[in-house]
């Protein structure tokens, strides 16, 4: 569908602005847009009220970059989290996949990103030295790497162990290895070569 | 292991084709460009997931196709496995095993082995170190199931190496950077240098063997494996090197600027080798390969040889038949021009057979046993 084939000024500047979206290309958005335009006028107030307060008011935490609606989120301020952990993501969407597990109860720190030079992301372009600044305050007792099994999320855990090798703090990353309910017979092979060469004591291996 | 059947659909120049095979030896006669070699690819292609011949797999898919299939039906050991490979323009490719899906390609590498010889091994001769790298690449990854993340993983790495060296406008040239990178290069690199290193090892006294019987042994051959590895601490170089590095802007040391270093009476093959001896030696290293990965994986491979017996003197073709009809052998699909020689082959190679005639990419039987 060519641009000319809108019939208002007004549905194709909607349709541009959905199409901008992860995953959406300009048939779905046309779709969207549509959906909207049936739907009572305050539905699609309440619709774009809910985007511009998102806009405008959202606010990063200002210890752990997590999301939040007030300066400090709710975790890094709740008295019941260990702040003596920190569990080191790479966006809040580990935060909360995480979470969701109720597994863990230190807090997070978000680093908005992995090290990758390919594409222009170094260091400075991720929240590296406030990290490190958290730990100088005192009270850390261990980090958590918990980035993604990428070359790019293994030379950032690299980085950060450099830069926090000398503090007296334990440095640890996820475990790698067969997935959870897995048959054996049907993991790759890297995965289970991992596994068996960082196998585990058999009784820190059974749960609770 | 045999092939039992074959299928593909939109397959580089076939439209369709589907085959019953022969567990011994299968025969492609027809001109050149009816599509003899592209036939020898699909089978390739279901052993390797990738083309012997084209790096992309829009490349093989036939002329204003949107998909192509292959599908295999293999007798291996005691088991029938149904291997399918599928590829849809938008979607990549996916290679299913008795209908099941695999996670990743690599995990199929290797489970139907396979070795190729055609006239394009003499890039392996004649073109840069790298082509001798995807040969080493090509055999260890078929017995080796992690070596190809690894070298995938090593070569990632290395690419963002490059990216600092050269100065990315975004990123700040930092060493604690290069160091953070440099060390999970250093542990890939010596993973990949010790399994070249073994390869090598295991593989030049089976192909001294092969060369010295096909050639009467009247010369002195040689393989050796070359890496910056051999020389010392790789990390030690790639601190010293840091300089050099940064004024070059790419990473001038490191497993992929391995080699394999062919020799003859040593010299090096490429300038003092004659034609014939050349020939000799490609072919002595590709049964060596075969010789090698039918011993690690307990399996004999699928033996493709694609026209190889044209350029050949009858001494040396006559070596080839008596060695493929030894028993040491599995299944063997030939591809020839001529089939007059073929008729002498399979009286020479005196086994079950099947012979096919392949004309503008259509398939048809011609005799069989």
């Amino acid at each position: 569908m060519n641009v000319q084939s809108y019939p208002s000024k007004l549905l194709e500047t909607a349709v541009e602005e959905f199409s901008k979206f992860p995953g959406i290309g300009r048939r779905s958005a046309l779709r969207l847009v549509l959906h909207l335009l049936r739907q009572d006028i305050e539905d699609v107030d309440s619709f774009t009220r809910a985007i511009t307060d998102l806009g405008h008011n959202v606010k990063y935490c200002r210890v752990c970059n997590n999301i939040s609606d007030t300066d400090t989120c709710g975790i890094c301020s709740s008295p019941h989290r260990d702040a003596g952990l920190i569990c080191v993501v790479e966006s809040i969407k580990e935060v909360m996949m995480i979470e969701s597990t109720h597994q863990f109860n230190g807090l997070y720190h978000v680093l908005g990103g992995v090290i990758s030079p390919m594409e222009g992301i170094g260091p400075a372009d991720l929240s590296i030295e406030k990290l490190v600044d958290r730990v100088n305050q005192g009270g850390v007792r261990e980090v958590i790497m918990a980035l993604s099994a990428t070359t790019e999320g293994d030379t950032t855990n690299f980085y950060i162990f450099k830069k926090l090798k000398d503090k007296p703090v334990l440095f640890s990353t996820l475990a790698r290895g067969v997935a959870f309910g897995d048959e054996l017979e049907f993991t790759d092979e890297v995965t289970l070569g991992r596994a068996i060469l960082n196998r585990v004591k058999f009784d820190a291996s059974i749960p609770g | 292991m045999h092939l039992k059947h074959l299928s593909a659909i939109n397959f580089k120049s076939f439209r369709q084709v589907e085959l019953e095979l022969n567990p011994k030896i299968n025969c492609f006669i027809g001109n050149n460009g009816q599509g003899k070699t592209n036939l020898l690819d699909a089978i390739y292609y279901l052993s390797m997931c990738k083309s012997a011949f084209n790096s992309s797999d829009r490349q093989v898919l036939r002329h204003g196709e949107q998909f192509f299939v292959i599908e295999g039906s293999y007798q291996r050991v005691s088991s029938n496995e149904d291997i399918y490979c599928g590829f849809k323009l938008d979607e990549g490719k996916i290679f299913r095993r008795n209908g099941k899906t695999y996670d990743r390609l690599a995990d199929h590498i290797g489970f139907i082995p396979i070795v190729m010889v055609s006239p394009t091994d003499s890039a392996l001769i004649d073109e840069s170190g790298e082509e001798r790298r995807k040969y080493m690449n090509g055999v260890i990854s078929q017995y080796d199931r992690v070596y190809l993340d690894e070298v995938m993983r090593y070569n990632r790495l290395q690419a963002q190496r490059n990216s600092i060296l050269k100065n990315h406008p975004h990123v700040s040239f930092s060493y604690d950077l290069l160091e953070a990178i440099d060390d999970q290069l250093v542990r890939y690199a010596q993973t990949i240098h010790a399994k070249r290193s073994s390869f090598v090892e295991q593989l030049i006294p089976i192909f001294m063997d092969y060369y010295n019987r096909v050639s009467g042994g009247e010369e002195r051959v040689s393989i050796a494996y070359r890496s910056h590895l051999n020389d010392g601490d790789f990390k030690t170089m790639l601190r010293n090197n840091i300089q050099r590095d940064r004024t070059l802007q790419f990473t001038s040391i490191g497993i992929h600027r391995d080699d394999m270093v062919l020799s003859i009476d040593g010299y090096p093959i490429r300038r003092e080798g004659s034609q014939g001896q050349q020939k000799t030696f490609l072919i002595a290293l590709k049964l060596a390969q075969f010789e090698f990965l039918s011993r690690v994986s307990g399996i004999k491979p699928l033996l493709l040889l694609d026209d190889i017996f044209d350029k050949l003197d009858m001494d040396r073709v006559g070596f080839l038949i008596n060695q493929v009809a030894h028993d040491g052998f599995g299944q063997i699909f030939i591809t020839d021009t001529s089939k007059n020689r073929l008729d002498m082959i399979l009286n020479r190679l005196n086994s079950g057979f099947r012979l096919f005639s392949i004309e503008n990419s259509e398939v048809s039987i011609i005799a069989s046993t």
